[in-house]
């Protein structure tokens, strides 16, 4: 029983991992009407600039303004010389300058900071295991992930539902022509849209530092399955993207845990062991492809 | 709303596109051209760089052996389709009879043939599948590193050696994370708890974390390469794994970077394998202490063997004056082996694939307070592979 509640951790923590970048990647999607792969680069960016910066200090805590501030220069830059020229254009166009951005992004890293992957201390108070249930040991850190996580996803709800930005965003999410014709800035709309995403991403970037390798290329292993998300979720939708992300991070944990010991009941130990883990990576993809057969709008847009 | 899923399906589809090249100047026009294809973007670009690296190292004013040479990188973004592509081009476009360069058994498995059916030379560097070494052997093919197998195997006897009766083995689910498993269990004299194949693209294990320490092994065994291995050790470190249960890996998990990289969860690991920085024979010395001053880094594995496939591609073409296109004389001048490596007693089995000796080491605290690998004793004495019987030309 412990061992499956670990497990439920475990999925948490890549869910919220999966929502900090999700949920800026649906609103420049669902607002903007981009697609922007170079989401990932900016995770990049976050977690180079904050790793750097922890690292040269000495202190944990001075590379996150460093990683939240750099992430969200780099994502208004990015926004102000590129993107802001493509809202117009075909979205082959969008996904092919995107593109382009990841390559240039991760061929300037490498050459700042090489092709070796940096490395990041866990903060001293938060490298031990804390003990959350009778015989539950869970690393301090990952729960952290999941405190911060969880506490990001009430932020924006507040933002987005409370606030008249938050407004704004809603409104431009459903109809952006509305939005424009009623006399708002949406240039400025947009930049603030799009250096929010980024910030969200270089946090995310930033905390996954301590747990994965600060590399290039570090992006592009997450995007995907964010995309995934994105889709799953609804595009647009921040509520859809903090389901979709739970609900893909646990389903993905536990076909890894689970779906090789449930094959070996029926099969050979080797031969489900490779299974197990070939029809595992396939799961979330399973599932996007199912979602959009029902609900091709994702799962959490309401039928109009 | 179709329009954006398009574009969204455009997206996953733009990763699936080739990455950059790049090309060293050309030189003198007579120069013997060697085609190197090798991973040098993406989280495992730093493999590649070393071995192109290791390898310009032993070139001479732009000569291997006295003879003339121009290499042309290209990068296989660890991409098989990429690589088939680049040796496919190197072939038709360049002529190119001499090929070296590829990391990933997997890039290998699909460029490799391409090449030595084309009735040109591969030298590898570093990937060592074993399909190539048994019964798919092939005389243009020859290996200057190891093989997966025996790689992952040198663990097996470190863990036999050390005492340990129930391991736990985690590797990523390809060939060569295959490979590896099928290795260490070959050499591991013990019983297996339990068996995790992951994902090649798999960079958080915590799901992995609670299987391990619900099966209560003895000790840990697990092969994740390049940054994968980062990532993993440092979990292992955060899931309060490493002080309790102890865990072997062989060097392409715990390389020198990588070292760097983890910091102090990588203290007291037992590693194995058949090259480090303090290898005692003067062509390791030398090869260490130039590489420093050139790259001012510390080499990794991938540096020594980049290195000594470029001391084998000299001897060569020494002895045949540079002409590679007598394939065959070629073959017979590498085959004698005439060239000193960075790992001492080097010589090529019935299948051209090495006979070296392997090592055991740890992970241990300098005297600088640093953390470095140190060689502890030999594992394994002029060790072959047990494919090679199974291969005839």
């Amino acid at each position: 029983m412990t061992l499956f509640i670990e497990q439920m951790l475990n999925g948490l923590q890549f869910g919220v991992t999966l929502f900090l970048l999700a949920a800026g990647l649906t609103l420049i999607f669902g607002i903007m009407g981009v697609i922007n792969l170079a989401h990932g680069s900016i995770y990049m960016v976050g977690a180079y600039a904050g790793t750097v910066v922890a690292t040269q200090t000495g202190s944990f805590w001075l590379g996150i303004p460093a990683a939240l501030a750099a992430a969200a220069l780099v994502g208004a830059a990015m926004e102000f010389l590129v993107i802001r020229r493509l809202y117009q254009r075909d979205h082959l166009d969008q996904v092919l300058a995107t593109f382009s951005l990841i390559l240039i992004f991760n061929q300037v890293i490498t050459l700042i900071f090489g092709r070796q992957p940096l490395f990041v201390a866990t903060p001293e108070f938060l490298s031990g295991s804390i003990e959350v249930l009778p015989g539950l040991l869970y690393p301090a850190y990952r729960l952290a992930i999941i405190v911060v996580g969880l506490a990001v996803a009430l932020g924006l709800y507040l933002l987005i539902n409370k606030t008249r930005i938050g407004m704004l965003v809603r409104a431009g999410s459903t109809n952006r022509d509305m939005v424009r014709a009623l006399g708002v800035d949406v240039r400025l709309l947009y930049t603030v849209v799009f250096g929010l995403g980024a910030l969200l991403a270089g946090l995310a970037g930033f905390m996954a530092g301590p747990i994965l390798a600060v590399q290039v290329g570090m992006g592009e292993q997450i995007l995907i399955t964010t995309f995934v998300v994105v889709v799953v979720g609804g595009v647009g939708s921040i509520r859809g993207a903090f389901f979709a992300s739970l609900l893909l991070g646990v389903i993905d944990t536990a076909l890894r845990a689970y779906l090789p010991g449930l094959l070996r009941q029926i099969m050979v130990g080797p031969e489900a062991d490779a299974l197990g883990a070939g029809i595992s990576s396939m799961g979330i993809y399973l599932l996007m492809a199912i979602v959009l057969l029902i609900r091709p709008k994702g799962l959490f847009i309401p039928k109009s | 709303m179709q329009m954006k899923m398009a574009a969204i399906a455009a997206g996953f589809s733009a990763f699936a596109m080739a990455a950059g090249l790049t090309s060293l100047p050309a030189q003198a026009a007579e120069a013997v051209k060697i085609g190197m294809i090798t991973t040098l973007s993406g989280p495992a670009g730093y493999l590649g760089q070393d071995i192109r690296d290791g390898f310009n190292l032993a070139i001479e004013e732009g000569k291997l052996g006295g003879v003339p040479v121009e290499i042309l990188v290209e990068d296989d973004g660890l991409k098989p389709g990429n690589g088939r592509q680049i040796a496919d081009r190197f072939l038709t476009d360049e002529g190119i009879k001499l090929f070296t360069g590829i990391v990933f058994s997997n890039v290998a498995g699909a460029t490799v043939p391409e090449i030595v059916d084309a009735g040109a030379i591969f030298v590898s560097p570093n990937a060592g599948p074993s399909e190539f070494a048994g019964k798919g052997c092939h005389p243009n093919y020859f290996v200057l590193s190891w093989l997966t197998d025996t790689m992952q195997g040198s663990a097996g006897q470190n863990a036999s050696d050390l005492g340990y009766k129930k391991a736990f083995v985690l590797a990523p689910n390809y060939q060569a994370g295959k490979d590896a498993i099928t290795g260490f269990k070959r050499y591991f004299k013990g019983d297996i708890a339990g068996e995790i194949y992951t994902r090649l693209d798999q960079t958080d294990f915590a799901a992995e974390m609670a299987q391990i320490r619900a099966a209560e092994p003895d000790v840990v065994f697990q092969f994740q390469p390049g940054g994968l291995g980062i990532a993993f050790l440092r979990q292992y470190q955060q899931a309060g794994l490493l002080g309790t249960i102890p865990m072997v890996i062989s060097e392409p998990s715990m390389d020198h970077a990588i070292l760097k990289a983890v910091g102090d969860a990588a203290e007291g690991l037992n590693v194995s394998g058949a090259w480090n920085t303090d290898l005692d024979n003067d062509t390791n010395r030398e090869f260490v202490a130039k590489f420093e001053q050139a790259y001012e880094r510390t080499p990794t594995m991938y540096a020594a063997q980049g290195y000594d496939t470029a001391l084998a591609i000299a001897s060569a073409l020494k002895h045949t004056d540079g002409n590679v296109e007598d394939t065959e004389g070629f073959r017979q001048a590498l085959l004698k082996t005439d060239f000193e490596t960075t790992r001492g007693d080097f010589h090529f089995g019935p299948n051209q694939h090495p006979v070296q000796d392997w090592y055991a080491m740890q992970v241990v605290r300098g005297e600088d307070g640093e953390l470095k690998l140190e060689t502890r004793k030999k594992l394994l004495e002029q060790h072959g592979d047990p494919f090679a019987a199974d291969c005839s030309y």
